[in-house]
């Protein structure tokens, strides 16, 4: 019969139109902004730097390295080493960024800034409603506004900070020992020297 | 030194055919009208221009026009390590990201003799069919719109589509522009439960596979319409270098993953459709069949996924340097052949990369096929080659 | 298949005087390439496709390369009807300033009309007997080939909406220049870069 694929066809566009008022399966739309899907775990967007503890400065981890800098594709990362140190999560000096801005216009979200660092300092945010109006500098975040917690990390990327947090506490612990092992050798050596 | 006219002329002559198409000559009395179809233009995938010289409806010269998403692509590479190139290959067949990785990964691989181990490779078959799977189905979409479907199919090939972004999104962390694979395998290794999803999400593909079938195969419009246009023969098609499901439908069987059994694919059973008539039907049906031969790969290699690393331990992620040398790796992309050629000097970054775009390829033989058709069927033959502006113009 | 050295006979044979060689690959893992002399590769390259045995049908990938004496054509072939390849040819002109004349292999292979046009648009080879020699992604009217390793981007940062520091030095030296005035600010009359 003339038209039996058209009425087929429409049977499908039927089904679908009526079972979209039982199923969810067929009416998949979500009214963004009031309802919001929730993001996946992976998710990235931008990076942010991390810092442990209270406060933002003291606690940055990013030892200004420059590897991701030199990495980076687009080249959005800038950073200016500073001049004097501070201890770092382990104890040991490291220099900190004296600058640290991420130009997010420029920025397309690779993470590869994220695979290389080194220190666990960078990672990747989900927070993607950005926009702003000011177009000669409000997308060009400095450290003060890329800083945030390591209880933010929790929250977005919650078994990715667990690794993180477990990697560098058998880092700190590794280097305790190492410590704890050459002080005793000197107080030994000391001590020897004593009697 | 250089050759003279004559003797090219010579040699042409010799090869009827396969020279360019000459301009058709008008029946009417009246004026020809050129018109631009593009490069502001609902239906030509991006921003593309034809130059289309008409006798009434009747088409008498196609010039396509390509550049105006040129971004230079191969330069930046040069000038960046082979790692940073990654990024940007997603950019590059900006529907597919998954198997421009692939192909990068498999050139820079074969550059540098760097091994990948099972799981890697299994996975990566994953992720490539179900881009597969995802193209052609948004393919077809796309060619029912511009048949006037007003977009019915296209959102239903799209919801699936999401089902399909939404894996990617929970492995990789982004939906399109993934930056997934690496040289020596895969970035990051997919969780149990990730795969009892992914095994969940193609188990409905089937049905889905079957309810877009049925919406469209035998619809007697889209028969009408296509059957009969833009006849591709597969002398032609050889010869011009068109690859992937456009050559598969002018009957000629050469699918790159049985060719070079690159990856796990030798280990994989799956059936290469083939068209009769070369026509735009036949090329909308040989993406509907592949689109079940993709499910049927997903399905075997869910399967048959062992456990294991999915980085290489010989592969390097930071000063990787590979040692001298040119290769050229290429895959089956949902397009045609998608293939890079790198040649390296020793240093971290390629002398030279070069992409073989398979959209700018396949395009060699549009004016062939659109001469003499009416301007309706110009959309319809194009939107069949199946292109993508970011491969064409890198 | 045959080997690259049975194939450089077999074209030696079938194309008596052809200047053909060997180019090993740096990484001798990997296939080597033939080079073949620029006068004798209309005549080799239809031998390869109309060969019984070779059947070189398909043309994948056509490629410029810049090096520092000579601009380079490398063509991929392979086989559709032996599932065979690939076998890698390539030629180079004379020099990159004047000498940049290659033949086509257009009317052997369609495959090599659009991206023998971009060789010509992005490197500035010439390619002769091309049935339509004409830039490709660069727009008509663009001067100098982009992808040569000594290519100098213009100046013309009128479309840079946020310039800054070195970008927007040069951009005003360029509109200075196109108008002839002088910046404030800047010493010397030499405005553009």
């Amino acid at each position: 019969m003339l038209g039996e694929g058209i009425l087929k066809g429409m049977a499908v566009t039927a089904k679908n139109f009526f079972g979209s008022y039982f199923s969810a399966e067929r009416l998949t739309t979500v009214e963004y902004p009031e309802q919001r899907i929730a993001p996946f775990e992976a998710a990235r967007v931008f990076p942010f730097l991390v810092f442990d503890g209270a406060d933002w400065e003291a606690g940055l981890r990013c030892v200004a390295c420059q590897i991701c800098e030199k990495e980076c594709p687009p080249k959005c990362i800038y950073i200016e080493k500073s001049t004097d140190k501070k201890p770092d999560a382990v104890g040991k000096l490291q220099f900190y960024p004296a600058r640290f801005d991420i130009d997010i216009s420029v920025c397309m979200s690779c993470q590869i800034c994220v695979e290389v660092c080194p220190f666990e300092a960078i990672k990747m945010d989900t927070e993607f409603e950005l926009s702003t109006d000011d177009r000669f500098g409000g997308l060009l975040l400095d450290r003060k506004q890329l800083a945030k917690s390591n209880e933010y990390y929790h929250q977005i990327h919650s078994t990715e900070a667990a690794g993180v947090d477990a990697r560098l506490a058998a880092e700190k612990a590794k280097a305790d020992a190492k410590a704890k092992g050459a002080a005793a050798a000197k107080t030994a050596a000391i001590a020897g020297e004593g009697a | 030194m250089s050759l003279t006219q004559s003797d090219s002329a010579a040699v042409a002559g010799q090869l009827e055919g396969w020279s360019r198409p000459t301009m058709m000559e008008p029946e009417s009395e009246g004026e020809l009208m050129e018109v631009a179809m593009g490069p502001h233009h609902p239906s030509t995938h991006g921003v593309f221009r034809m130059d289309v010289t008409l006798d009434g409806e009747r088409v008498m010269r196609l010039r396509p026009v390509f550049g105006y998403l040129h971004r230079n692509h191969e330069k930046i590479a040069e000038g960046q390590s082979y790692l940073a190139s990654m990024p940007y290959t997603d950019r590059l067949d900006y529907i597919c990201p998954l198997t421009n990785n692939w192909a990068y990964a498999l050139a820079v691989e074969k550059l540098a003799g760097q091994e990948v181990p099972e799981r890697a490779e299994y996975l990566r078959v994953i992720l490539g069919e179900l881009t597969r799977f995802q193209n052609h189905a948004s393919s077809i979409g796309f060619l029912t719109q511009e048949m006037g479907a007003m977009g019915t199919p296209l959102m239903y090939a799209f919801r699936e589509r999401e089902k399909i972004l939404d894996l990617f999104e929970e492995l990789t962390g982004a939906r399109m522009m993934v930056n997934y694979m690496r040289f020596g395998g895969c970035r990051v290794d997919a969780s149990t439960e990730w795969l009892e999803r992914t095994r969940k999400v193609v188990a409905g593909l089937n049905k889905f596979t079957d309810e877009f079938d049925r919406l469209l195969s035998t619809n007697e419009i889209l028969m009408a319409r296509t059957q009969g246009v833009g006849v591709l023969k597969a002398e032609l098609a050889v010869n011009a270098g068109v690859t992937g499901p456009m050559l598969r439908a002018s009957g000629v069987n050469y699918d790159i993953r049985k060719v070079d059994s690159y990856s796990i694919y030798n280990r994989c059973k799956f059936r290469v459709p083939l068209g009769d008539h070369g026509d735009v039907y036949d090329r909308y049906m040989i993406r509907m069949l592949e689109m079940r031969e993709s499910i049927g790969i997903l399905e075997q290699a869910l399967r048959d996924i062992p456990g294991g690393p999915v980085m290489s331990p010989t592969a390097k992620i930071r000063g990787f340097r590979p040692k001298p040398g040119e290769a050229y790796g290429r895959i089956e992309a949902p397009k045609g052949e998608l293939g890079f050629y790198l040649i390296s000097n020793g240093g971290p970054n390629p002398y030279r990369y070069r992409v073989r775009p398979p959209s700018l390829i396949n395009l060699t033989v549009l004016e062939d096929m659109c001469l003499g058709v009416n301007v309706a069927d110009v959309v319809l033959i194009f939107g069949s080659v199946d292109i993508v502006l970011g491969e064409v113009d890198r | 298949m045959k080997t690259v050295e049975e194939i450089k006979s077999a074209i030696e044979e079938a194309v008596p005087g052809a200047a053909v060689e060997i180019a090993p690959n740096p990484n001798p893992a990997l296939p080597h390439s033939l080079r073949i002399a620029a006068d004798n590769m209309l005549a080799a390259a239809k031998f390869l496709r109309d060969d019984a045995e070779l059947k070189l049908d398909y043309l994948s990938n056509v490629t410029g390369v810049d090096w520092p004496e000579s601009l380079e054509a490398v063509y991929h072939l392979y086989s559709v009807e032996k599932k065979h390849g690939p076998v890698i040819i390539r030629m180079h002109t004379e020099n990159r300033t004047d000498h940049v004349e290659l033949p086509s292999l257009t009317p052997i292979w369609r495959s090599a009309e659009f991206q023998e046009r971009e060789i010509f648009d992005l490197y500035g080879i010439v390619f002769t007997g091309h049935p339509d020699l004409r830039r490709l992604l660069m727009w008509e009217g663009f001067k100098d080939h982009p992808m040569r390793r000594d290519y100098v981007a213009p100046d013309d940062f009128e479309y840079e909406p946020t310039a800054h520091d070195e970008v927007l030095k040069r951009a005003q030296a360029h509109e200075a220049a196109l108008h002839g005035q002088s910046i404030p600010g800047q010493t010397g009359t030499e405005a553009g870069a």
